[in-house]
């Protein structure tokens, strides 16, 4: 049982996020006939004829239906967090209904994006854990208010129990339900304070509640835009434009009009769509289509190669100076006058997102409008993007939010090229369409983690610690590119690329990190872990290098270099536990370990590879050990199975996945020369989740940096050979063998 | 003139009249046409197993059939499984919460559906390499052998 609300006065910024136009912002209503229709997993979800509150609605038979603000990509944020509100409001689970909520920045916005409503960084729990407690708190203090006035007892004689109000004393109690039928909901939200989260008393947090999406997942009926039918509904498909800029300039679509069922050619700014009344008449046409394209393209001549040159160049001269993205102290000054300086330069290949939906939406334009079905990252850009193209208010926009069949970053920019596309069919057809991207589509048209040369400088001192660090990151833009509105207010700034050259819980008194993005023309996007995924691989092999050269175990050299703080301190208990579970001391015949370690956010992370190595080069990672603090985990079971597939992610991206430009446009095309990992290429994965009294942070993908960082030092350690690119191709490996002049026994 | 054909193929147990090109794939009919939308397009040349039916009872890539072979055939899809999620795989599934996003799955359950109907208990290398075909991008790799020994054990229990 919980104990009565303090009456005390909350912050001001919180209580504006609750409150909103409408006094309030919860509901009763009586019976719940309709509500099955509002339910996620259907295409009515939010738009229905049920008139649901902002965020909760307690209905007379007990039901309590509760937005879910976020996007569910797999990530479980559409369960976790309704639950926090209910957990606050002791509501009892069985009887909640989720809803997801309507596009709506101002209502439904998270605040760790200045109350965008965009579900990315892994911030969804993070950036409203704080809010939907002080919200859950202030609906159970309504109910509980009710209750005690209806048996004219004080309210400080009333406690909750889960769905209920009970008064111990006299022994009654009231449903949330049965309350519902006479509650009286106070204008002004009521000054309500939650108990800390290092105090709190959880009854759902924590508890490992089944996930509400798995169930339509497993029979076939779980709604992706790409199952959206609607009457009338014809198919699109489009050649996009080889690289960003290109224009059609001559169309031959003689052959393409001729394939059965092929109804309509359409010339767009970026492409040529085409329209028929099926799907494998549209893709067949889209093939047959000629296409000569425009000249003007930034990216034409462009390729891998000459990226690297340009890159590193740039990298390596100093008069070139970059936008500071972390200073303290001063580091080039400090690295000048060091003892021992050492230097490393990283590298990273492009990489490609490959959620297994392809991009599509669905898209119905008439006289009223336009309404879409899409799976998006952020349910207001999509509005706001779709008006845009057809030149029409935002009012006219009805918006569906369907499931994603993967996120990963690629369904987050704000031009949501993919959506804009239906919307743009459906206005030449004069019908609905949905608009699919083949898989070649998706590779040809991807948006890409940016192409990265980094170099570190470091400055340590005769205790051999380092007191220095100067990082200076060459990638390709992408903040610019992929979300332009918010590039505007970031002065130069681009996070996606510089994340994680931070060091956060590193004792290093003087360090810079300069970011130097270009604009090379080639597609970009955030892609799982962002620049953290390539930023972290260069500094964890750095820590190590240096570690070698000061002849220190990679363990003991990064415990060493820690601060007093108390992150720092759960980054020790991290590291420390990793290499207790790895058995770091051991040495295994014909095998390496190697480590890694990562605040994330502030999520603290270590992990262990073991590795071998096959004579054609290729690296085989048996065990990958994990220890992962993410504070207050709000679903235990979860955070571990984001860990598995944030570590399988990461192998793909340290092995074998690699695009490659060539001449402006992409090489690769589908899932045969784009590896990705199989079920075969798992090595034994052991996670340990530590629990601690901290305010939750991400857990999405965090450990995805991890692993590339942790096979290349283990690989060091097996053959004294040194990766400083992603991902460890077998030539890579072999022909760094081979410069050391070192074989495999 | 008209460049289709019309095929009869039993979908999950109910005879269906189809009328189409005949190079369509098989998943574009069920997908599109029968509106059996739990089979997905993951890649369209047989290399991720998001399509994954039982052609005559086999495990086989739905994308990867044309309508024209198909003719007079049987599918079940993941519809067709159990009729109330019921299967011993669907049970095992959510017992060990498998799914993220989700997309790959009924593909991944059908193919496992495959490996028991041959291999009663596989053991954990059999399962690994009888699922390697089929691609999970949220890497649920680790709880699908494990949903698929669960559900080996507890219809072994029953039966």
């Amino acid at each position: 049982m919980k104990n009565v609300i303090a009456k005390k006065p909350v912050n001001a910024g919180r209580r504006r996020f609750m409150v909103g136009a409408a006094g309030l912002t919860f509901a009763v209503a009586a019976g719940a006939p309709a509500l099955q229709q509002l339910l996620v997993g259907t295409a009515e979800a939010a738009t229905g004829s049920v008139k649901l509150n902002h965020w909760v609605t307690v209905f007379t038979d007990g039901t309590v239906a509760i937005m879910s603000p976020a996007a569910e990509m797999g990530q479980g944020s559409l369960t976790a967090l309704p639950l926090i509100v209910a957990d606050e409001m002791d509501a009892d689970w069985a009887k909640v209904r989720i809803v997801a909520a309507p596009p709506d920045d101002k209502l439904y916005g998270n605040p760790a994006f200045r109350y965008l409503q965009y579900t990315a960084g892994s911030a969804t729990v993070t950036g409203y854990f704080n809010n939907l407690r002080q919200f859950g708190a202030q609906v159970r203090y309504v109910l509980l208010d009710n209750a005690a006035q209806h048996w004219s007892v004080p309210l400080a004689e009333v406690v909750s129990e889960p769905g209920f109000a009970v008064h111990p004393k006299s022994g009654r109690r009231l449903s949330y339900g049965e309350i519902a039928a006479f509650a009286k909901i106070p204008a002004q939200a009521p000054d309500v304070v939650v108990t800390p989260v290092d105090k709190a008393q959880f009854r759902l947090i924590g508890k490992d509640v089944p996930r509400v999406d798995v169930a339509g997942k497993v029979n076939g009926s779980a709604q992706y835009s790409i199952d959206v039918q609607v009457p009338g509904m014809v198919y699109g498909a489009i050649l996009r434009e080889p690289m960003e800029g290109a224009a059609p300039e001559n169309i031959d679509d003689r052959e393409a009009l001729a394939i059965d069922g092929v109804l309509q050619v359409v010339r767009l700014k970026y492409g040529v769509g085409v329209i028929a009344q099926n799907p494998w008449a549209a893709f067949k046409a889209k093939k047959a289509l000629k296409v000569g394209w425009s000249a003007q393209a930034t990216g034409r001549g462009f390729s891998n190669d000459k990226g690297y040159a340009q890159f590193a160049a740039i990298a390596g001269d100093a008069n070139i100076k970059g936008v500071a993205w972390e200073t303290a102290g001063d580091a080039p000054a400090t690295i000048g006058k060091a003892v021992t300086v050492v230097e490393g330069e990283y590298r990273a290949d492009y990489a490609y997102h490959a959620q297994m939906e392809p991009l599509n939406s669905v898209a119905a334009v008439s006289a009223a409008g336009c309404e879409i079905w899409c799976g998006t990252q952020s349910q207001t850009v999509a509005v706001t993007a779709v008006a845009q193209a057809l030149g029409l208010p935002e009012t006219k926009i009805k918006f569906n939010g369907m499931l994603l069949g993967g996120g990963f970053g690629r369904r987050g920019n704000r031009d949501v090229e993919f959506i804009v596309d239906s919307a743009l069919l459906s206005k030449a057809a004069g019908k609905p369409v949905k608009v699919m991207w083949t898989r070649e589509d998706d590779v040809h048209n991807g948006r890409f983690r940016p192409l990265y040369v980094n170099r570190i400088r470091a400055g340590i001192d005769d205790k051999g610690r380092i007191t220095a660090w100067h990082h200076r990151v060459v990638s390709g833009r992408v903040l610019a590119f992929m979300d332009p509105v918010r590039y505007k207010t970031a002065q130069g700034r681009d996070n996606i690329a510089m994340r994680g050259t931070e060091l956060p819980t590193y004792d290093i008194p003087h360090r810079l990190a300069e970011g130097l993005q270009q604009d090379t023309g080639i597609r970009t996007a955030p892609l799982r872990a962002i620049g953290v995924g390539q930023n972290s691989f260069a500094n964890e092999v750095f820590m190590d290098e240096v570690a070698a050269k000061l002849g220190v175990d990679p363990v003991e050299f990064r415990i060493r270099q820690l601060a007093g703080t108390p992150l720092a301190r759960r980054a020790k208990h991290a590291i420390e536990e990793v290499a207790r579970m790895a058995d770091w001391g051991r040495k295994r015949q014909g095998r390496g370990l190697g480590l890694a370690y990562l605040d994330y956010s502030g999520t603290q992370m270590a992990g262990v590879a073991e590795v071998s190595l096959a004579r054609d080069g290729r690296i085989r990672v048996h065990d990958f050990w994990c220890v992962i603090d993410a504070g207050i985990a709000v679903q235990p079971d979860n955070i571990v199975a984001q860990t598995q597939s944030s570590i399988v992610y990461g192998l793909g991206l340290a092995l074998t996945e690699r695009i490659d430009i060539v001449d402006g446009a992409v090489k690769q095309s589908n899932f045969y020369d784009y590896h990705v990992p199989r079920m075969s290429d798992i090595p034994n994965i052991h996670i340990k989740l530590v629990q601690t009294r901290n305010h939750p942070t991400g857990a999405g993908q965090m450990a995805t940096p991890l692993v590339p960082s942790a096979i290349a030092n283990a690989l060091f350690q097996l053959t004294g050979v040194r990766l400083r690119q992603q991902p460890l191709l077998p030539e890579r490996v072999l022909h760094a063998m081979a410069e050391a002049g070192v074989s495999l026994a | 003139m008209s460049n289709t054909i019309s095929v009869t193929l039993t979908v999950n147990g109910k005879r269906q009249s189809i009328t189409a090109a005949p190079d369509t794939p098989l998943l574009w009919v069920l997908r599109e046409q029968l509106k059996l939308t739990g089979t997905k397009f993951g890649c369209g040349v047989g290399q991720c197993g998001a399509c994954t039916v039982h052609l005559n009872g086999e495990p086989t890539q739905s994308c990867l059939h044309a309508l024209k072979d198909v003719d007079g055939k049987q599918v079940t899809t993941i519809e067709g499984l159990s009729p109330d999620t019921s299967h011993p795989l669907q049970k095992a599934w959510l017992a060990e919460q498998v799914p993220q996003c989700g997309y790959c799955q009924s593909g991944q359950i059908m193919r496992a559906a495959g490996l028991l109907k041959q291999n009663a208990r596989p053991t954990r290398d059999e399962i690994i390499h009888y699922m390697s075909p089929n691609i999970c991008r949220c890497g649920t790799y680790v709880r699908i052998a494990r949903a698929i020994e669960r559900a080996a054990r507890e219809s072994g229990a029953q039966s």
